[in-house]
Parts: structure tokens; C-alpha cells; sequence
């Protein structure tokens, strides 16, 4: 995908369509921030989901995420909100039903099928009542079959996620997979939060690329103020956020690896990574909790001699990754354990909502990064690998090769890395120096206000995402005009990833099951929230 | 008491003795060697702290085992639970006593074999007594009442049944070269004409690619498959119990090491040690040293593979044992039969 970028406009043509279609059936229509939310009658969803799906014009072949907000003062009590993604017309599009009570809004479900853990998820979260369509019933299982609990302390399924199996044999022919054992409720504790205090919470998201979660929230907000940063501050969010994906992408290699037996390579990436985090530390004082960023800008500049580390670690880690590509790339049992294991076709990955690796590994280049390029990531030279087959060797190739990309992307950016301020110039944004908040009295105002009254936010709705290390890391954040959002959604791959390991696991064999788990990298901290 | 019965039984006392000391010392610091060279292939340390070069680990780990609480579930089966360890680790300490480790040579006016029993279906007894390991593993996975248990259980009674197959038909070359059953035979049917490994080179590597399978060793170590089966068959154990399980490994590894040696590499045999025309105990010295050599190699062998590959899946690792193993098995005694035929060997 090479060529010039395309800013994604907002579909207003969308609007007109769908009134000519369905007359009547679109209440409201509200555009902020170049993003286009449509409120629809509830009875007419499903007809326009489908609709807005299989015209050629929307093509919105993709749900992001569904959300569910709870108001107290409308006269509507709960608002369902679909984020619609289209692959081939890069365009964006949010809909909405509104509910009084006790209504019920049909499930979209049948239109895409990856919305069956979002919308599960948003009625446990906030309440309104999705009807689900009754499941087809298929009696798959003859014979005699045993129950296993795996999880959620197995040594592999990466965390607390637990999968009952109905096995045969060693036959997998029923996953059914529990989450939620890390729930910590993060999104309705942002509602009591200012913007900068939520950053440390997504630390703890996934777990394993804090910086890359700390930018995707912060250029929500970002996007919400209506600011962008300067350009210093763009160009080492880059790099936190490749760092993040080098560092989060050694950790899936070793561990999937060794989840195949292949126990050497977990040692070789620690090894690796602990570099990495010496980076980290270095940056921002600790290793994997950073909350490095800062509404309108980062925490703090670079710390003398870190460009000489990053540069040092760019210097061998290609020799390194090559040694670990050896050992296993064309390893037959490796070939044998990965190949035509956990396939997944890029028509039921989309329908899924499968994205990052796990969908560029089915031969779709969708990368937010070019797609919806943020932080100048337009104007990096970077290819995006795809695989073929969508199974989990596909998957594996393509990260491996991302991470080569993103030491390319590292490169560059430290080639680039301006001087310059790293936060924007905005006394009710970013806090004033300190020696001037001890001799001035307006800054110690500004100062004053910003720490008790926090930033206050437009009234509004935006959704921003970036391509963290997992898939499509997205942010919806409504704002009332105050300190703290209305609602904060976290669109985090991991959980809708997980929803295709029925797809994959069913029909494999017991150990399948765990190289499928193993190449979907989920991270629990991401799935739960 | 006949003075010739007494000599026996002081001398077979004596081997016994200092036998069972080697093995055991040898099987307590292979735990120590394979954590010290996977800590090497991984860039890493290893234990290096209990005594110098952290040679003392083993003891420690001894002590530790020793005086850790033995958890029984409730769910279990006791009599069997209790029984299988013994029944996995008795075979794998036995298994050593018919493989010589040097030429007989005179001792205090007799003539003593470096062997504790010198009998004439060796070969015989070491599959038999190999063949009984399972019933420890598969009893230890089903008394445990653990679902991953009895995975790992009927998964290496799978996987024994079908490599002791291959295992089996790749001796038989040997066999019909040396003509004997008896350990001590082959290897002088070695130092006569030769290495079974120049002439028998397939039956060797089916011989060592079953060997590895049968002690349940990366790349076929499916019964205990950490990552999928928790830990297989012994899941569910704890203190010395689960350390027999571990013991019994390693000294299914030295044993196996030990009949590849006897069998494909001239067991005690050093070329060329004649011309040397040192006095009869030096010569019995290096030979016993050689072996040692020999054995430690595919000791190392072992722990290499184990830190370098993944581990295979069930049904690949039966389509390779019945698919690929068996065949070329066949076709090596055919090969073998030639060569007999022809006189060659």
C-alpha cells in the first residue's frame, strides 16, 4: 500500500442514503470533529446495518466496537452506539439507537457476527437490552466426550482466560471461553477521573506496550480539545509506540514458542526485551507502568544519551531477530506445529472484526497507521506485511516482520527528531514550569487551576484509534463539557480478537488449541479492562 | 557355604554396589548439566551458587525434595498413586545392569566382567524392563482422578507402544550382524569388524530417534507437555514422589545413552588401544573412561535437542513413528540381511 495517504473524510453522503432508503428512520444527525454519528430509529436497525453493510456506496464491512451509555436526565435512558469501520472506503461512521427502559433493541449479530462479545459486554456493562438471535443449534457432539477446564491458571492461556473444552479424545469440538476474570471496571472509573489522571490506567491495558496504550488514549483527548501536539512530542510518541510493538511482539514470539516447546527462544527474546525496558526505564522511570503522556504533550523530555541506547539497540537487534527467524522459520517441526493451524479466512476475520496481525495474517493490509495516519505516521516509510493463509504461521511471519518495519521506523525517526518544545502552549493545558508557578502569580493560577479543575473537554463525541502491537486500539470518549468524560469506551484488540478462537480451535487437536491461543496473542489486562 | 557361590555373591554384592552409586550419582547431576548447558545455549547463568560451579545443586535438590511435603489429593487412588513412581523408577535402574562398561579383566586372581549380569538375552532384558516403564507412567496418570493426567497417560502409552516398535526392529540388524543376544558378543563382534554405526547407519538413527521418544524427551515429550497438559502424568504429585518421576527419566536417558553406545558405537571399544600395549587394568581404565566418553556425548546430545526444538503434536509424532520409522525399520533388516548374506559385516 504505497502512495499517497488518504485522510479519511467523513462519509456525509452516508446520511443522504440512508434517508432516501429509509425515510424517517434517521432522528438525528451530528458531525464533531470530522467524525459523522447518525441516530436511527430502533426498530430499523437491523435493516440499516444490513443495508449500510452490503451497499457497495458504505460498505461498512467492519464493526469496531459497540458501546452502551447509561443517562440519567434524557428522555431516553440508554444510548447503544455501533462504531462502523469500512475497509474499502476507509471511512468511519457511528450509529446509534436510543432506549427508554425496558426496551429491546434486536442484536446485530447476523449482520456481523463479531458483535456478539461487544454487545454482550455492553449490556453488562451499562444495561440496555440486546435480543440476541437464537443460535442455530448444531449437535456436533457424538460419542463420548470429557469436559476440561483449562484455565484461568493454565500455564497457557496467557493470563486468566479460561476455556471449558469438549474434547474427543484429543479432538477440541467445543471451545467456550470465560472472561472477565481481570475485570477492573476501568471505563466507569474513568467517568470520576480528569484526562491526565487516566493515564496510568491504561498502562494496565496491555500490559505489555504501556506506551503505545498511553498514546492511543491521549490523542483521543487529543482529538476531543481539537490540538495537536508538537512535532518533537510526535516523533518520540512514535517511537514509544514502535518500542512498545518491538517489545510486545519479542514477548508473544518467546512465549508462543515456548507454549510449542521451543523453550530457548522465550530466553533469547527476554533477552532482547530486557534492553527494551532498560529503554523504557531510562524514558520514563519505570519499566512497564510508564504514563508517559500528558494531554498536549509527554511527561517529560528525553533523558541525556537515550538516543545513543535506542540507536546501540537498533545496532544488534536486527542480528538478534535473525538468529531467533533461523531457529524456527523453516524448523519442520515448527512448519509442521503453525502451518494450516487456526486458518481463519479473511471474509470471516472482517466479519469478526479480527484486526492487527491476526487480520493482516489473512492477506488484509488494514494498519491504522496508514489508513488513518496519526502522529506523522504518513510520512514514514514503512511497509505493511501480509500474510496468505490466515493461519498461525501467517500470523507469525507477519509479526516477525513488523517488527524489522518498526526498527526501520525507528530509524527514521530518530534521524528526524527535532528540537523544539515537547508540549503544546497552552496555559489551560499544559502545566507551566515551576520556577515559574514559585516567582509568578499567573502562572501559579494556571497552575492552580489546571491541578484542581483538571482539562475541561468540549461537549462531544470522538473516536480515535491507532494500530497498537494487538490490532486496532480504539478510544471513545463523550464529553459533557466537564473534567472527566461522560464515557469512556476502550476499544482493545485483544477482546475482539478472541472472539475468533472458536473459529480456529474447533475441529483441531488439543495442541492447536494452543498454538491458535498462542498466535491470537491476546493479553488478558486488554480482554478485561 | 561352596567358597565359588560365596565369591559370586561377595562379587555381584560388590558390582551391584558400586553400580548403583554410579548411576545414581550420574543421574543427579545430569539435573544439574542439563541446567547448566540450557542456561549456556540460553545466555544465561544456570545455578552456579551451592558449592563451586554450583556442583553441589544436586545435593541440594536432594535435600530439599527429602524434606518437602508429599501433598496426596483425596481424589486419588491411593494404592496405585503410591506404587507408580516405584513402578517407573525400579525398570529404569534395573535396565542398567546387563550393559558392560568395560572388557573383563583380573582382579585379585579372578576374572571379573565390568558387568553386573553378563547374560546371554541381554538385549532381551533391556526391552523388557524399558517396556515396563509405561505402566508407571499410565498408572500414575490414571490414579491421579485428573483429566490432564490421564491425557498425558493414555498419550505415552501411545507413543511407547508404537516407538518400542521401531525401537525393537532397529536392533534386530544389530542382532543379525553380531549373531547374539548377549550385550558382551555384540560388542566384540564390534571390535572385530567394526562399528555397527558405519554399516548400520539408518537402523542408528531410527534406534536414537526412538530412544528419545521412549524417555519422553523434547521433541516427544507429549505425556508431561507442559504448556498443553500442565504437567501430564505427574501433575498430581509432589516431593520425592515427583522427583522418582524426574529420577527415573534421567536414568532412562543414561541407560538409553548407554545401549546406543553398546549397540551402534563399539560400546567400550577405543580404536587402535592395542597397539598401544598398555598393562591390562590401564587398558581396562581408559576403555571404561572411553565409554564414559561415549555415553556423555548422547547425554549431551539429549539436553541439546531438548533446548533447540518445539515439541511435536500427538498425531505427528504417531504418523512418524508408524509412518516413517516403522518402514525404513523394515528395510533396514533387509539391508542388514544383505549385508550378512554377503558377508560383509
Amino acid at each position: 500500500m504505497e502512495g499517497p495517504y488518504i485522510a479519511p473524510d467523513p462519509p456525509r453522503f452516508v446520511v443522504d442514503r440512508l434517508n432516501g432508503r429509509f425515510p424517517g428512520s434517521v432522528l438525528d444527525v451530528a458531525e464533531f470533529r470530522g467524525e459523522i454519528t447518525v441516530v436511527v430509529a430502533k426498530d430499523a436497525l437491523l435493516d440499516v446495518t444490513l443495508f449500510l453493510r452490503d451497499d457497495p456506496e458504505t460498505a461498512f464491512d467492519m464493526l469496531t466496537v459497540v458501546t452502551g451509555t447509561h443517562y440519567l436526565d434524557r428522555d431516553y435512558d440508554y444510548e447503544v452506539l455501533y462504531h462502523l469501520y469500512s475497509l474499502p472506503k476507509n471511512h468511519r461512521l457511528r450509529l446509534k439507537v436510543r432506549l427508554r427502559e425496558g426496551d429491546t433493541v434486536s442484536s446485530v449479530t447476523p449482520v456481523w457476527p463479531g458483535a456478539n462479545w461487544p454487545e454482550r459486554e455492553a449490556r453488562a456493562s451499562s444495561g440496555p437490552s440486546m435480543r440476541p438471535v437464537p443460535a442455530e443449534g448444531e449437535d456436533y457432539l457424538h460419542g463420548e466426550t470429557m469436559v476440561v477446564n483449562m484455565g484461568p491458571s493454565h500455564p497457557s492461556t496467557h493470563g486468566v482466560l479460561r476455556l471449558v473444552l469438549t474434547l474427543d479424545g484429543e479432538v477440541v469440538k467445543a471451545v467456550q471461553p470465560h472472561v472477565g476474570y481481570l475485570h477492573r471496571g476501568m471505563e466507569k472509573i474513568a467517568e470520576g477521573m480528569t484526562y491526565n489522571q487516566f493515564v496510568p490506567y491504561t498502562d494496565r491495558l496491555d500490559y505489555l506496550a504501556p506506551l503505545s496504550n498511553n498514546v492511543g488514549f491521549i490523542l483521543a483527548v487529543e482529538k476531543l480539545l481539537g490540538i495537536t501536539v508538537p512535532a518533537r512530542a510526535q516523533v518520540i510518541r512514535v517511537m514509544g509506540c514502535e518500542i512498545a510493538r518491538i517489545s510486545a511482539h519479542l514477548l508473544w514470539l518467546g512465549t508462543g514458542a515456548l507454549d510449542l516447546g521451543a523453550a530457548t527462544v522465550f530466553f533469547h527474546t527476554f533477552r532482547e526485551r530486557e534492553t527494551l525496558y532498560n529503554i523504557i526505564e531510562a524514558l520514563t522511570g519505570t519499566r512497564m507502568t510508564t504514563s508517559y503522556t500528558r494531554v498536549g504533550g509527554l511527561a517529560r523530555d528525553l533523558p541525556p544519551g537515550w538516543t545513543e541506547q535506542v540507536r546501540a539497540f537498533l545496532g544488534t537487534f536486527p542480528a538478534a531477530l535473525d538468529e531467533l527467524d533461523a531457529l524456527l522459520t523453516r524448523n519442520t517441526i515448527w512448519m509442521k506445529r503453525t502451518q494450516g493451524i487456526g486458518r481463519i479466512s479473511a471474509r470471516d476475520a472482517i466479519a469478526l472484526g479480527l484486526t492487527g496481525p491476526n487480520l493482516r495474517g489473512t492477506g488484509v493490509a488494514y494498519d491504522v497507521r496508514r489508513t488513518e495516519p496519526y502522529s506523522g505516521y504518513e510520512t514514514y516509510e514503512f511497509d505493511v506485511p501480509v500474510g496468505a493463509t490466515g493461519d498461525a504461521y501467517d500470523r507469525y511471519l507477519v509479526r516477525l516482520e513488523e517488527m524489522r518495519q518498526s526498527v526501520k521506523i525507528l530509524d527514521q525517526a530518530l534521524r528526524r527528531l527535532p528540537d523544539g518544545p515537547i508540549s503544546v502552549d497552552d496555559p489551560k493545558i499544559t502545566l507551566p514550569k515551576k520556577e515559574r508557578v514559585l516567582t509568578s502569580m499567573e502562572e501559579l493560577i494556571e497552575q492552580f487551576m489546571i491541578v484542581t479543575e483538571g482539562i475541561k473537554g468540549p461537549v462531544g463525541e470522538v473516536y480515535h484509534a491507532i494500530e497498537a502491537p494487538k490490532g486496532e486500539l480504539g478510544f471513545y470518549i463523550k464529553s459533557e463539557g466537564d473534567k472527566s468524560p461522560y464515557r469512556l469506551q476502550i476499544r482493545s484488540p485483544s477482546f475482539i480478537n478472541l472472539q475468533a478462537i472458536e473459529t480456529m480451535a474447533v475441529g483441531g487437536l488439543l495442541s492447536d488449541l494452543i498454538a491458535v491461543v498462542a498466535s491470537l496473542d491476546p493479553v488478558m489486562g486488554e480482554v478485561d479492562r | 557355604m561352596d567358597p565359588d557361590i560365596a565369591r559370586v555373591l561377595v562379587e555381584s554384592a560388590v558390582k551391584i554396589a558400586l553400580f548403583f552409586f554410579i548411576l545414581l550419582t550420574v543421574v543427579a547431576y545430569m539435573t544439574l548439566v542439563e541446567r547448566r548447558v540450557s542456561a549456556w545455549i540460553q545466555d544465561r547463568q544456570g545455578p552456579n551458587r551451592v558449592g563451586p560451579l554450583g556442583l553441589l545443586q544436586p545435593l541440594a535438590d536432594g535435600i530439599k525434595f527429602l524434606f518437602k511435603e508429599e501433598v496426596t489429593p483425596p481424589h486419588v487412588y491411593r494404592p496405585v498413586y503410591l506404587l507408580a513412581p516405584m513402578l517407573i523408577f525400579v525398570p529404569a535402574l534395573v535396565t542398567f545392569s546387563v550393559i558392560p562398561i568395560g572388557p573383563a579383566l583380573e582382579l585379585f586372581g579372578q576374572r571379573v566382567r565390568l558387568q553386573i549380569a553378563d547374560v546371554d538375552n541381554g538385549v532381551l532384558v533391556i526391552l523388557a524392563f524399558a517396556s515396563m516403564g509405561v505402566y508407571g507412567i499410565a498408572l500414575a496418570g490414571w490414579s491421579s482422578s485428573n483429566k490432564y493426567s490421564l491425557m498425558g497417560a493414555l498419550r505415552s502409552s501411545a507413543q511407547l507402544i508404537s516407538y518400542e516398535l521401531a525401537m525393537g526392529l532397529s536392533i534386530v540388524g544389530v542382532l543379525m550382524a553380531a549373531g547374539s543376544l548377549r550385550l558382551n558378543d555384540i560388542v566384540q563382534h564390534q571390535i572385530e569388524h567394526g562399528w555397527n554405526l558405519i554399516w548400520q547407519l539408518p537402523g542408528f538413527l531410527i534406534f536414537l530417534t526412538a530412544a528419545f521418544a521412549e524417555t519422553n524427551r523434547l521433541p516427544f515429550d507429549l505425556p508431561e507437555a507442559e504448556t498443553e497438559l500442565v504437567a501430564g502424568y505427574h501433575t498430581e504429585y509432589s516431593g520425592m514422589r515427583f522427583s522418582m518421576f524426574y529420577m527415573a527419566e534421567y536414568a532412562n536417558m543414561v541407560t538409553a545413552s548407554a545401549l546406543a553406545v553398546t549397540l551402534y558405537c563399539g560400546g567400550y571399544h577405543v580404536p587402535g588401544l592395542h597397539l598401544l600395549r598398555l598393562p591390562e587394568p590401564a587398558a581396562a581404565l581408559v576403555q571404561v573412561l572411553a565409554f564414559g566418553l561415549k555415553v556423555g556425548f548422547f547425554l549431551f546430545l539429549y539436553v541439546w535437542v531438548r533446548w533447540t526444538l518445539p515439541r511435536f503434536r500427538y498425531d505427528q509424532l504417531m504418523n512418524l513413528g508408524w509412518k516413517v520409522l516403522l518402514p525404513v525399520a523394515v528395510l533396514h533388516i533387509l539391508w542388514v540381511s544383505f549385508l550378512v548374506l554377503m558377508n560383509w559385516t
